[in-house]
Parts: C-alpha cells; structure tokens; sequence
C-alpha cells in the first residue's frame, strides 16, 4: 500500500521515536504491563504504514460494495438509507406484544423482531408438562395461527418486515407467517422478513434445539429450497455468533465459530442438491457489539472479507451477492450491569456505534435495565432513540467506513481475519462444525471463565460491579408477566382444539409424518396444518416421533 | 486435610438454554475444591432431585434467566423435602428481581447470587454455610 522508500523513512523515524518512548515509559510508566484484546492480539502503542506493509489495497480492502467486501457491502451504505431499527419485543400474551409492536413502529421503529417463549422455541405447546413456568416469560406464546392472527392484528405484513428468532421448530413458524400474511389479504411473495433458523448454535450454546443434527440440517434445507422459489425475498436464516459471544467467546471465536456454522449450512444445503447462489444470497448473519470498541468494527469488516473468501474461493459461487455478509447486531447483553443501571445507557450507545461504523445492515439496542428483567416502555424508547443519534445527529452515516485506513484498524481487521481463520481450519480438520460442537463450547467456557477472573481480580474493569460501587435504591417499576398469562394461554388453547374438526387434524397430521419418512419438502405440508390450526405442539410432536431428540453432550 | 469434600450438583431447571453462568459458577466451585456435577440443560424438579440424592450432595445451586424461578426453585425445595433431604442447601442464582427474593427464601432457598455476583463469594458462601 505504500512506497518502499516511504516505508524506509518511516522505519528510519520510528527507531529514533523507540529510544525517546523507552525515555518516556520511564518516567511515566504504563498502566498495565500488557495491552491486549480478549482475542488475544497484542497492542502497540501505535500504528503506522509499517504495520501494513505488505498489504494490497485492492486485494484486501477494496471500494464499498466490491469483492472482498472490507468496507461494507454496498457502495453508498448509510447515504442511501440508514440500517433498519429493529428492537427485539415479545412477552406475554399476543395480545401485549401486538401492543408492543404497535408502540415501537409508532416511535419510528422501521422493523419488527419477535420473541418468543421457550416452549415455542422447543416445540411445545402450552398444556405441555414442560412449560410449566415459562408461559409468556422470554417472549410470546404462540400455539397455533389464531395466536400469529393476535400478534400482527393490524401490523400488515406485506409492508413491515418481520425478524424472527425461532430455530428448531421454525419452518412451522414460517408457515403460520406466510399463512397470516394470506389471510390478510397479502401474496406470499410480498412479505419480507427473516427466520434465525441457525440450530448449530443451538446444540453449541443457546439450547433451544429439538431434533438431532441430520434432521435439522435437512429441514434448513428444505427452508432454502422453498424460500428461493416462493418467497425471494426471505431471509432464509440468519447465522448467528451474537449468542456465542454472550456464552463467553471471544471476538475471533466470535466470527470464526459463526462462520465455520456457515459453511456447514452451505455444505448441507449444497448436498442436498441445491446450487450455491440459489440460496447465497438470502443467507444473513447476526453479530454481537460488544465494549471493546475498535475491536468490534475490526471485527465486522474481518467477518466480511472472511465470508467473501469462503463463498467465491471455497464454494464458487459466482453471484456477487451470494459474497456479501450481510448482518444484523445486538448490542452485548452480558455487559449490562444490574449496579448503576442508568450506565448501561452509554455502554449500549458506543457497542451501538461500533456496529455501525462496522457496517451493520439491522440494529437492536439493548435496554438499560436488562440484567434486572424485561425491559419496561419507557427504556425500550431509549434504546431506540440512542439509534436515532447515531443515525441522525452525529454525522457517521455521511460517508462509507470511515474508520478504513486508520492504521489500527486495518491492522486489527488482518489479526481477526488470521485468528479466525485458524479456528476454521481447525474446525475443518475436525470435521466441520457439527462434529466440533464439544471443541467449540469447551473454547466458550474457557474464554468465559477468564473473563470472570479478570473481573474478579480486577484486571478488567466494570463499573458499578468491582469499581466505583454505590449505595443505591432497589430498582422500581420492571416489567413482570404474571403466571395468569400462562393460564390463559392454555385456556385459550383448549377451546382451540375443541373446536377443530379432529378427523381433518389427524389427517394432516398423517401427512406432516409421510412427508417427514420421505425425501419431500416439508414446508408445504407445514403449511397446509398451520391453515387448520393444528398446533405447533402438534407438529413437534410427530416430527419428535420420527426423527428422535438431540442429546446434549455436557461439557464444562 | 482428611476434610470431607463438598459436594455440589449445578443444575440448569426449566428450558432456559443460558449455561455460561451455571458453568463458570461450576468451575469456580470445583477450583475452590469441591466435587461439583454440572446437569445440563433441560431438567425438571423431579430429574434435580433426583439427581442431588445419586449423587449424595451437600448443595444443589440452580440457575434460571428465563423468569420461571418463581415455580421451578421452590419445586425443587419441596421434593427436596420430601424425599428426606430437606438439609441440602439450596442456592440460586440468574436474572432475579431483587422483589422475588423475599419469596424465595421464604420456601426454602438460602441465598440468591445476583448478576456480578464475585465467584469468591459464592465459593466462601458455601464452605461457610456447610462447616
């Protein structure tokens, strides 16, 4: 990137410089014997041309919106329109989160993200023995379409779009979507959202898995295929790294296990029949944004390049969209302190700006009191609007990355990108990332734990927690969803299945089980039962049957 | 030094998927010289319990973020109880409202460890309690 006599001089001026920093140091010693990363990359004092020295522009950073994607994945990005606001809601009834939703788009919200509960996530209806508890307590009940009719009452779903973060069982939640969508009048094609769909993580860290590998990887697949000719516009699934860094990984574990997913996700999918820029394209990705600023946007624009790489090298894919990483960010719910709440105002607002000045194509800020518990209205209105600041008032959407070139961060973003290659490769010789899950979560806790220590012996600082600690009032006014929630909700279901015509359930339950015994896409028959109302529970239940349940391998 | 071991079953009640801190606290516990069982994810009150009396332990802490402590902690106390164990200690920990805890302790949990919770503490806490 620069001349070799340049480089020379600079070399030349930067000896004499070591011997006056050494001077310094003496008088004003360092604050800490080591600077570091929690990805484990060194940092110097400073960074000059040197540190890039045997960089290509071309070949490694690029325009925005050209191969290999370091500066962003469209050639105008912001100046075009800003990412989408999307605050993740769901609690409760359906009827609350209808009423969530509708306040977040009323506050300028420019799309929705739903919750749902753990016996949604896991396929179990609400009268399951399992859901005991956790009716309505992470996110919303839904059992069957008449509780997707309640969420979107009056939110048209041919003109929001709508994330949602559902796994195992989300080909039935796509279904009861594109089904509510139709009865409202919209065509399938119209709607535009985007399902996680990313069940390796889910065996690594999130739990919310139901059916062993082989099964789920065929019924991602299937999604694709589907997808890819009815509703083009889908986000078929969003491989996510966001809830491995909140299980501890560090910023490379981060990208490198979320991305050696990606490839096992494209591999199946490939295996299946499918080609690869069919379905490369609609493939997204969501990262975490966690406190180590300059890290964090190192680390969006390394994934970039990284994915970029794999699709075109790896996988010869040939559309130069199947090359683009696109992704949405959270904001790092583990950095949220219970002590001090209010701070967590300002850590949300920078992790937010990393995001941003990284690239991201969707936002979610998290809210300030949720270590304590869900968040309440009115901090819900702040996350949102530290979003609007950074779009709309502090000037750092005007122009395209515009941290590229800065010493540091190109030097950081080829670190990331070398770290995390070398997990994928290990990752690969492994196996790939399904039989690497062990390896992955042992790596998670490791990192996990040293962050505890370095708290706890104060090497890394967070306040309120083991610095600058004060008295303070117990916090008022949190969100609370009551058990009555959860008994309305099996009422509700009861009258339901009362009233279905039982003879029709069973049969398209038949259906749901040939479809699954055979080779065929499962989605279709998924929706042809959400139309009669045979419940998600239901559908679990035969897919259960067929294919067994996941064991989880306990590592720690 | 012919001190018997504490042992201890960390337990993940509920279908709450978050385990970092069940297995921090884990391993902090067993670095802290105990003999620790870490459940996995997924269990009922019935597999807890039963679990704490196979394994004969002295603690069963638990650990929910998923807001289901009200139900499942007290559970776990209660058959506890029932099958003749009631002096296990009992502890919790995860995303509980400081206006729960009155409630818990009430039927039978010890202690709760909030969110930035030092693992010494927990660790002191236990040995404490137990000599």
């Amino acid at each position: 990137m620069f001349k070799q006599d340049q480089l020379d001089k600079i070399a030349a001026n930067k000896e004499k410089w070591a011997a006056k920093l050494e001077a310094t140091m003496k008088k004003r010693p360092e604050r800490q014997p080591e600077f570091a990363v929690d990805s484990g990359v060194t940092i110097n004092t400073v960074y000059t041309p040197l540190d890039l020295a045997d960089r290509d522009y071309e070949q490694d950073l690029g325009l925005p919106g050209e191969y290999p994607f370091t500066r962003g994945v469209q050639p105008n990005l912001y100046r075009g329109r800003l990412w989408t606001m999307r605050q993740y809601a769901g609690f409760g009834s359906a009827e609350e989160t209808n009423q969530r939703f509708r306040y977040l788009l009323e506050q300028g919200q420019t799309g929705l993200s739903c919750a749902f509960d753990l016996p949604t996530q896991i396929g179990y209806d609400s009268d399951h023995q399992l859901a005991r508890g956790e009716i309505g307590k992470v996110g919303v009940a839904i059992d069957s379409l008449a509780d997707m009719e309640t969420l979107f009452d009056q939110i048209p779903l041919g003109k929001v779009s709508t994330s949602m973060t559902i796994n195992a069982p989300a080909g039935v939640l796509l279904a009861m979507y594109i089904a509510c969508a139709e009865k409202q009048g919209f065509k399938k094609s119209e709607i535009n959202g985007t399902i996680q769909n990313d069940v390796i993580k889910e065996y690594i860290c999130r739990g919310t898995y139901i059916l062993p590998p082989e099964p789920s990887m065929r019924l991602i697949s299937n999604i694709f295929e589907y997808c890819s000719k009815e509703i083009p516009q889908w986000n078929t699934i969003s491989i996510s790294g966001y809830h491995i860094r909140e299980a501890g990984a560090t910023a490379a574990q981060e990208i490198a296990f979320t991305l050696a997913d990606g490839i096992a996700y494209v591999d199946a999918a490939i295996k299946s029949g499918l080609d690869v820029d069919n379905f490369g394209p609609r493939l997204s990705f969501f990262f975490n944004a966690h406190l180590n600023f300059l890290e964090e946007v190192a680390k969006f624009r390394a994934a970039r390049r990284v994915w970029a790489k794999i699709m075109r090298e790896r996988f010869g894919a040939k559309n130069p969209r199947s090359w683009t990483l696109r992704f949405h960010t959270q904001t790092a719910g583990v950095s949220l302190t219970a002590q001090q709440p209010m701070v967590n105002i300002m850590r949300t607002a920078f992790e937010a700006l990393s995001a941003v000045l990284g690239g991201t194509q969707s936002l979610h800020t998290n809210s300030y009191d949720e270590a304590l518990a869900l968040p309440c209205d009115e901090s819900v209105m702040i996350a949102l609007r530290t979003q609007q600041v950074i779009g709309y008032e502090i000037g750092v959407c005007d122009l395209v990355d515009p941290l590229g070139g800065s010493y540091y961060i190109e030097s950081l973003t080829n670190a990331l990108e070398e770290k995390c290659m070398d997990y994928i490769n290990k990752i690969d010789a492994l196996g790939g990332a399904v039989k690497a899950i062990e390896y992955m979560q042992k790596e998670i806790h490791n990192s996990a734990y040293q962050y505890q220590l370095a708290i706890d012996n104060k090497k890394k600082t967070v306040i309120g927690v083991n610095s600058f600690q004060m008295e303070e009032k117990p916090p008022e006014g949190l969100l609370k969803v009551d058990l009555s929630v959860g008994e309305r909700q099996v009422e509700k279901l009861k009258k339901l299945k009362a009233g279905r015509d039982q003879a029709k359930v069973e049969s398209l339950l038949k259906a749901i089980r040939e479809a699954a015994e055979s080779d065929a896409n499962l989605i279709p028959v998924f929706i042809d039962a959400v139309k009669e109302y045979v419940t998600l529970g239901e559908i679990c239940g035969v897919l259960r049957d067929v294919f067994g349940e996941y064991k989880q391998q306990i590592v720690f | 030094m012919s001190e018997k071991r504490i042992r201890v079953l960390v337990a993940k009640p509920g279908l709450d998927g978050h385990d970092r801190g069940a297995k921090v606290i884990a391993q902090a516990l067993r670095d802290g010289g105990m003999e620790v069982v870490y459940t996995g994810l997924r269990q009922t009150p019935e597999q807890i319990v039963s679990a704490a009396l196979q394994e004969d332990v002295d603690v069963v802490g638990m650990s929910i973020l998923s807001g289901a402590h009200g139900t499942l902690f007290p559970e776990v106390v209660n058959l506890l109880r029932e099958k003749g164990a009631g002096d296990v200690l009992v502890v919790g920990g995860g995303i509980i409202p400081e206006e729960d805890i009155p409630a818990l302790k009430e039927a039978g949990v010890a202690e709760i460890f909030g969110p930035g919770t030092p693992l010494a503490n927990v660790v002191t806490y236990i040995k404490e309690k137990l000599n």
